[in-house]
């Protein structure tokens, strides 16, 4: 399998204070990356860099394939979706397309085919015409993944995916991701919580640390290194 | 009223008076309701207010100084839309009082300069409007740059969707927030300078604000949000001027006070609907 994305000794800082420094990883087509940490670890800020939003102080991300920071489908974290929004299912998940427009103003029949064909993959093409406000918190994460795949080529970037969400609906979303990944090579790049969760879908295991011990690895590997008890907890 | 209705359709008012301030002011509420939209939804709703204000301070300088009003008044008002944005932005400053530090600063400016100028008469035509009494010219500017703001926004609709809905996913595809944002500051600016010389500094901000609340109580989509707030606001700007007309009311109040109707109009049948769609 190829690199899709590789970080070589990345170092970034938020606020004036270096919360990276010299991270490296790598990970290849259909992985499925969790990056694990505690809050203020630099996860967020990790995530703006592959997004190509944040500049790095030092150090690359490579990406593999043509694979432009652009084509990262994205799903931010829960908390910027404002209530009483108007707007439907359909004008939301079709606004993922827009990093494929280029400089052309309106979206043309393919745009349209692309954004229903990631509603009906993730369930959701018959709430199209629904009021983004009338849906409930698993529906609206569904509309959001779907948006951020008509953003993505190959590669999915998840912000925190089931915050806020009630467990029957947690576990619905987790079972989605590992589909997308599993069925539809979709690569996966998750930051999460939850670690148990994650030791048990992913692939491959980021854990950022404050005191610059990260950890890349799988999780056999995570859950026998000395990194993990404190998460645990044994 | 009779005796109003008979001057208002001989053909030479008509064609001097009230044709360009109808087109002029179809125009210019247009704009203001499209970019309403964007302003609302996205907690901006006091800076159109902010900036009528500072417009307001300009225009009255600009009159003391024998400068020609708009040349002055719209550069300002595009640098203040700026630092507006920028401090509504940047949560460090709180971006509302820093709105009404600015604009009642600009306002008091503004009567200061003229009332020691004694053009009090003149300059109140900014504070409360003047539709009827706009010049050829000014008419024609309106109508110019209300076509480049509505080109802009029908351009840029898509992007505009991405950066009010989501900033954080817009920038991570690649779409240049700030920009649009910038751009934005720019339209509100043009549209607010506009919508004085016909409103009043005191009364724009209601037309930019209430056609979007309005669109709101009933529409589901933004496009339905987008084209709903335009008709409203169309359509209360004519009620509101033959109101005025007729009964012999200011313009700028008649017509706002028209918007308001319609809002609770459509709020009470959005209350309706809602009630029918859960029974």
């Amino acid at each position: 399998m190829k690199k899709i994305l590789e970080c070589d000794k990345l170092t970034a800082s938020y606020d004036g204070m270096k919360v990276l420094s010299g991270l490296s990883f790598s990970i290849k087509e259909g992985d499925y990356l969790c990056i694990l940490g505690e809050n203020g670890s630099g996860k967020s800020t990790l995530v703006k860099c592959l997004l190509g939003i944040k500049a790095a102080d030092s150090g690359k991300i490579i990406m593999g394939d043509g694979l432009k920071s652009t084509d990262i489908g994205y799903l931010p974290q829960h908390t910027n979706l404002q209530n009483g929004f108007p707007a439907t299912v359909s004008e939301v998940v079709i606004s993922g397309c827009l990093g494929r427009r280029g400089f052309r103003p309106f979206y043309s029949s393919k745009e349209k085919a692309i954004a229903q064909q990631a509603m009906e993959r993730l369930g959701i093409a018959e709430l199209a015409s629904r009021s983004c406000r009338e849906l409930s918190g698993g529906q609206q994460q569904r509309m959001l993944l779907a948006r951020a795949m008509c953003a993505a080529k190959k590669l999915l970037l998840l912000d925190e995916p089931v915050t806020g969400l009630d467990p029957a609906a947690s576990a619905e979303m987790y079972e989605l991701i590992a589909e997308l990944n599993q069925k539809d090579k979709m690569t996966i790049i998750m930051v999460s919580h939850d670690v148990v969760k994650a030791l048990d879908c992913a692939s491959h295991i980021l854990c950022l640390c404050s005191n610059d011990h990260s950890f890349f690895g799988t999780p056999e590997e995570y859950a026998t290194s000395h990194i993990s008890s404190k998460f645990i907890g044994d | 009223m009779t005796e109003n209705l008979r001057i208002m359709f001989t053909p030479e008012f008509f064609m001097a008076i009230l044709l360009p301030a109808l087109i002029g002011g179809i125009a210019v509420t247009i704009c203001s309701s499209l970019l309403g939209v964007t302003l609302v939804l996205k907690r901006y709703s006091m800076i159109g207010d902010g900036l009528s204000h500072i417009g307001y301070g300009a225009l009255s300088v600009a009159a003391v100084m024998n400068l020609a009003p708009l040349k002055i008044a719209l550069p300002v008002v595009i640098i203040a839309a700026f630092i507006l944005l920028r401090l509504s932005e940047n949560s460090k400053l709180s971006g509302d009082s820093a709105i009404a530090l600015f604009s009642t600063t600009a306002l008091s400016v503004g009567i200061l300069v003229s009332s020691k100028a004694g053009l009090t008469n003149d300059v109140s035509h900014y504070m409360f409007g003047s539709i009827l009494a706009m010049s050829k010219s000014d008419v024609i500017l309106s109508v110019i740059l209300s076509a480049a703001v509505m080109l802009t926004f029908v351009l840029l609709y898509n992007r505009i969707f991405s950066v009010t809905f989501d900033e954080s996913f817009a920038r991570a595809t690649g779409v240049n927030a700030g920009f649009y944002n910038m751009v934005f500051a720019v339209l509100t600016a043009i549209t607010v300078v506009l919508g004085m010389m016909m409103m009043g500094a005191l009364l724009i901000s209601s037309l930019i604000v209430i056609p979007t609340l309005t669109a709101m109580r009933i529409c589901r989509s933004f496009k339905g949000v987008v084209l709903v707030s335009g008709a409203v606001s169309v359509a209360s700007f004519l009620i509101g001027m033959f109101m005025s007309l007729m009964l012999n009311t200011a313009p700028g109040a008649s017509i706002v006070i028209v918007n308001v109707v319609f809002f609770l109009i459509f709020m009470a049948v959005g209350q309706i609907i809602r009630r029918s769609g859960k029974a």
